[in-house]
């Protein structure tokens, strides 16, 4: 949402041709794309307002053609931006002119799926649906499910740490994955983790998950598979005010149950989808919530009772649950359309991540309707509620520069409110570039100054994905705004430096 | 900032500037585990207490020199846990140094490690800076996951001043029962039910002295009717509440007779699925097969090399001479990525030297 960290505004045409000759000797045919209507489609993620052509796209097909593409790109000193799918939703693949976009969408194979160790061992470029329908003849399935899961892959889910509707019990990418082997910049083999549950030294597994592309290039990645759930169903509960709905979430959580899915919805967004998905919601209920209990059918029926009696003492106005695994999958089907029907109200949507401790819910929701008010912008709210994980879908028309512009500064401030609650700026969408410049709202520049050193100790050349999640100092003055250490006050207007 | 803080920055600074090594040690519960520790005592108990505990966000927040029991028995008050089932190896034992140790229970194949329940910590740099990350949220993408670097990390790093840990309800019920199976059987089993909807939260297996033959024992918990049908499906012989309780307090503390030994005692992180270790010497396999005591005097290359054949690794835990190092060696990339991640967070290299890897 900010001008990007100054990258070279244009591509050098002598640097271009010069590299692509070097690269050619091992990316063969379409493994390089150098045309600009061969590289358009790269310009950017599914965060389209950052756009940015890159020098070269370069496609390997083996680990190999990688490891000797970040060869050539370390010895010349050019930087790579590695890409999966180019489903992120903050700018973490944004191309640069003086570099190689680097995709590992080739490398898709599903090397090896072990039963009875309950693992998967696949490349980089393997969606993360296409590891649970591998899985699937054994009865087993890959847990964290991303909304993209058609689309994305492994390897853009660990440099996210994507999370998904079910993660409130079943983890985050972080609690799934084995082991992740890469290359660093410089093209040395690297493993993280193991197959089993630990390895010696220090945890980097858990420093690569999540690191946006920074760190290593992944070229193999090692999942654990869980047991698919025999039976599901799904309870959705009708509310007359956003913050009672905010209250039962806590309810539910201190009754110690902990659902397979508990998501919220406000009327804005169920009026929104309803049209186009017909999920039977309650439209006069100013928020619902879906709580989904999955297990054998004993355990289910357990915890569909205890559900429904919590949320009636909550105050829930009406509790219906799903008779039929039909009904269960058309409750949600309108969560899951949330997004596309956002796309299809409005020329465009801007959605949002931050993530609060969930007794703050309420609070959140009041004060983006107040935001809607002041921005004359409206915002329906999507939340992964059993988490505290918020996906305000900010609606705006991107022909009109005066409603980007609104529609972007309407972000921000969701995204401080997100800090000030005691939450952070994003749950599992990444920093990228779109929340650079909040990073400095959440960080020290000590903090920051550490973050860095953490990507020199793993990229000393600075050449991996260089301009992304970490602010400059200067950046961060300009922005005007710094982490209080205590946060007594909400938005502190510090001295520059 | 208090005084206790206060105190232990001034410390830091000035071992900083004069080169002195500091030993950071709390209670002292795990001076055993890895590598000998030398340097000027660092005691960062006086920065105490759980500093906020809100059961209905499953977060507790907690000071390093904060009893490990107190925050265990404040969680129980409120029907939670530590879903890892950290073993405290007695009473002194504190929250920084149980992440420091990173050590995780007999839950932990089935719940997950002590590190997947880090959410956020501050710490307090070698170059003396308050630092934190993460935070008290269940998801946060903001930044490196440093706070869950933090988890078994001895130290070398950073005093660790506090941890916010995820926690989660205690099980309404559980129940555990046996079987008379030999090693290649019960890990054959375990990997087989692991494939299952069944509500396993523990497991162990013991040699009983006759080559091959052990006993397995399974630990479920979980929702009732869960339990009841599980019991029904696998059988096996019920243990009584009281010896069950007693056998995963044993296993998890280290008090079970089998840890009763002067031989020196190996822990093997393995897949699995892996086969027998085969090295002689008396075994307990925990984890549904991922985790295997080993007591030996066998060499350490020896079980080093058949831990690594078999996909793992192998730590000298208790006992035994060290000259190799408690740790299994790193491989040179990975090794020159911890030296200037120590670099970047220790650059004087006064924390804990020596207690992870000499180099670091």
């Amino acid at each position: 949402m900010n001008a990007p960290n100054a990258p070279a505004a244009t591509i050098d045409r002598d640097r271009q041709r010069a590299l692509a000759r070097a690269l050619r000797t091992v990316l063969p045919g379409r493994g390089l794309l150098y045309r600009e209507e061969d590289t358009r489609p790269y310009e950017c993620d599914a965060l389209t307002l950052h756009r940015r052509l890159p020098m070269l796209v370069a496609l390997p097909e083996t680990a190999e053609q990688l490891r000797r593409v970040l060869r050539i790109c370390h010895e010349r000193g050019v930087p790579v931006v590695p890409r999966g799918a180019g489903t992120g939703l903050s700018g973490g693949c944004t191309p640069l002119p003086d570099g190689v976009l680097l995709s590992t969408a080739k490398l898709n194979r599903v090397l090896r799926v072990d039963p009875l160790a309950r693992t998967a061992t696949v490349e980089p470029g393997v969606r993360n649906l296409a590891i649970s329908e591998a899985a699937a003849p054994h009865g087993l399935h890959y847990a964290p499910d991303p909304s993209s899961q058609i689309a994305c892959t492994i390897a853009g889910n660990v440099a996210e740490n994507a999370g998904g509707v079910h993660c409130l019990k079943y983890g985050l990418t972080v609690h799934n994955v084995l082991r992740v082997r890469g290359l660093t910049m410089d093209g040395e083999a690297v493993e993280f983790g193991s197959e089993a549950l630990d390895s010696p030294g220090l945890d980097l597994l858990a420093l690569v998950i999540g690191s946006e592309g920074m760190l290593a290039v992944i070229t193999e990645v090692t999942v654990k598979l869980l047991p698919t759930p025999q039976f599901a169903r799904c309870a959705m509960a009708s509310f007359g005010d956003v913050v009672t709905a905010g209250h039962a979430v806590a309810a539910i959580i201190g009754a110690g149950l902990i659902p397979a899915g508990l998501e919220m919805m406000d009327q804005s967004a169920t009026r929104m989808v309803e049209p186009f998905v017909h999920a039977g919601y309650d439209l006069d209920a100013a928020a619902i919530l879906l709580v989904e209990a999955d297990g054998t059918p004993e355990e289910v029926a357990e915890q569909i009772a205890q559900v429904t009696a919590v949320l009636r003492r909550a105050g829930a106005t009406r509790v219906a649950v799903s008779a039929s695994e039909a009904e269960r999958l058309r409750f949600w089907a309108g969560r899951k359309a949330a997004f596309p029907s956002a796309g299809r109200v409005s020329p465009a949507y801007y959605c949002m991540d931050g993530t609060i401790p969930r007794k703050r819910l309420g609070e959140m929701l009041l004060a983006i309707q107040e935001m809607e008010h002041t921005y004359g912008l409206r915002c329906p709210n999507v939340f992964h509620a059993g988490d505290g994980n918020l996906h305000p879908l900010i609606l705006f028309d991107d022909n009109d520069p005066e409603q980007v512009a609104r529609a972007e500064a309407f972000g921000v401030e969701i995204l401080e409110l997100s800090v000030a609650l005691g939450g952070t700026i994003t749950g599992e969408h990444g920093v990228g570039l779109e929340k650079i410049t909040q990073m400095c709202a959440q960080f020290t520049p000590q903090e920051l100054d550490c973050l860095r050193a953490v990507k020199r100790a793993f990229d000393p050349s600075g050449l991996l994905n260089p301009d992304k999640v970490i602010p400059s100092l200067h950046r961060c003055a300009e922005y005007g705004r710094m982490k209080v250490v205590g946060g007594k006050l909400p938005f502190p207007e510090l001295e520059r430096f | 900032m208090d005084a206790t803080l206060r105190e232990l920055q001034q410390h830091i600074t000035e071992a900083m500037h004069a080169g002195t090594p500091l030993l950071i040690r709390a209670g002292g519960s795990k001076d055993f585990y890895g590598n000998a520790g030398a340097g000027e005592l660092l005691d960062p108990r006086a920065h105490a207490g759980i500093v906020a505990y809100e059961p209905t966000e499953l977060v507790v927040t907690a000071r390093a020199g904060t009893p490990l029991a107190e925050l265990e028995a404040v969680l129980a008050a409120s029907g939670q846990m530590l879903a890892f089932e950290p073993p405290q190896f007695g009473a002194t034992a504190t929250v920084g140094g149980c992440v420091a140790a990173g050590l995780s229970g007999p839950r932990r194949a089935a719940a997950g490690a002590l590190r997947d329940f880090v959410l956020g910590a501050t710490l307090l740099s070698g170059r003396a800076e308050v630092l934190a990350f993460g935070g008290t949220v269940m998801k946060n993408v903001a930044g490196y996951d440093v706070s869950r670097l933090l988890a078994g990390s001895l130290g070398v790093l950073g005093v660790i001043l506090e941890v916010s840990l995820k926690v989660v309800p205690k099980p309404t019920q559980e129940a555990s029962v046996r079987f008379a199976l030999d090693e290649t059987a019960a890990l054959r089993r375990l990997n087989e039910w692991g494939a299952q909807p069944l509500p396993i939260s523990a497991t162990a297996w013991q040699g009983t002295g006759t080559p091959g033959a052990g006993i397995l024992h399974l630990r479920l918990s979980g929702a009732p009717k869960a339990i009841e049908a599980a019991c029904a499906r696998l059988g096996g012989e019920r243990l009584d509440d009281r010896s069950a309780a007693a056998l995963w307090r044993g296993l998890r503390e280290h008090t079970d007779p089998y840890f009763a030994t002067d031989q020196p005692l190996w822990r093997l992180g393995l897949p699995s699925t892996a086969a027998p270790v085969n090295l002689g010497g008396a075994q307990l396999i925990e984890w549904g097969g991922a985790q295997r005591w080993l007591r030996t005097e066998a060499p350490a290359r020896e079980i080093r090399a058949r831990a690594q054949a078999l996909g793992g690794h192998a730590t000298l835990f208790r006992g035994g001479e060290r000259e190799d190092g408690a740790f299994t060696p790193l491989t040179a990339p990975v090794a020159a990525i911890h030296r200037r991640l120590k670099a970047a967070f220790d650059p004087a290299g006064i924390l804990n030297p020596g207690r992870l890897y000499p180099d670091l």
